[in-house]
């Protein structure tokens, strides 16, 4: 199983009460890391209102998560 | 260039000016106290640091794409914000004036829309929430 870094921001990291942590997960993908996550800790945001993150680049929900990757979920932002 | 700071930005320089220029636009977004009816006692800013920086970077490379800019800056402010504080600073010089305005709403709307940056008001009462989160 891959081993996944998750950063957690502002509501998530509120709803996680965490900004990190690492996991081992049989998720193959951040939609199905998210899923597995959701269904743990209870997040509000549902998947289709989230963009995600691998190591610091914007990425698609379907790319395969390899390990050591790290993943932050991107709820939907509001700068300025 | 495109910056993050916990530093006040009333207190940072404005970015030197060539000669090259005729206009120079400066839009500066505050906090206001008042938000969908609610009256707002303080905002807070988080970011996504790495990527923000990077995002925001992108976005002010692109409005020096699209459009005949001498020179562009932006800085976000991080952390707690009174009212009347400056959370976005947009600096955009150019030889003229409608290149100036349209670049500078273009790094502002952009960075909004994609620079991960998450904004929470905190009202008067206690309450407070993440802005475009808990209505998703």
């Amino acid at each position: 199983m891959p081993s996944i870094t998750v950063q957690y921001f502002a509501i998530l990291r509120e709803q996680r009460g965490v900004s990190e942590e690492s996991l081992d997960t049989r998720a193959q993908t951040p939609a199905g890391l998210y899923g597995e996550l959701s269904a743990r800790h209870g997040f509000s945001m549902p998947l289709a209102s989230l963009r995600v993150a691998i190591n610091d680049e914007f990425a698609s929900m379907d790319q395969a998560l390899e390990d050591g990757d790290s993943v932050a979920f991107i709820a939907p932002v509001a700068g300025g | 260039m495109f910056y993050l700071t916990e530093d006040p930005i009333e207190g940072l320089p404005n970015p030197p000016i060539a000669f090259t220029v005729g206009a120079i636009v400066v839009f500066e977004g505050t906090v206001r106290n008042v938000n969908d009816g609610q009256q707002v006692e303080a905002l807070e800013y988080e970011a996504m640091e790495s990527l923000a920086k990077k995002e925001g970077e992108k976005v002010v490379s692109e409005a020096f794409e699209k459009f005949p800019i001498v020179g562009a800056e932006c800085t976000h402010r991080m952390g707690l914000l009174q009212i009347g504080e400056i959370a976005i600073r947009v600096v955009v010089a150019a030889e003229h004036r409608n290149e100036a305005f349209q670049a500078c709403q273009y790094i502002v709307d952009e960075v909004k829309s994609r620079v991960p940056i998450w904004k929470k008001e905190h009202y008067s009462g206690g309450a407070s929430e993440w802005i475009n989160s808990n209505r998703a």
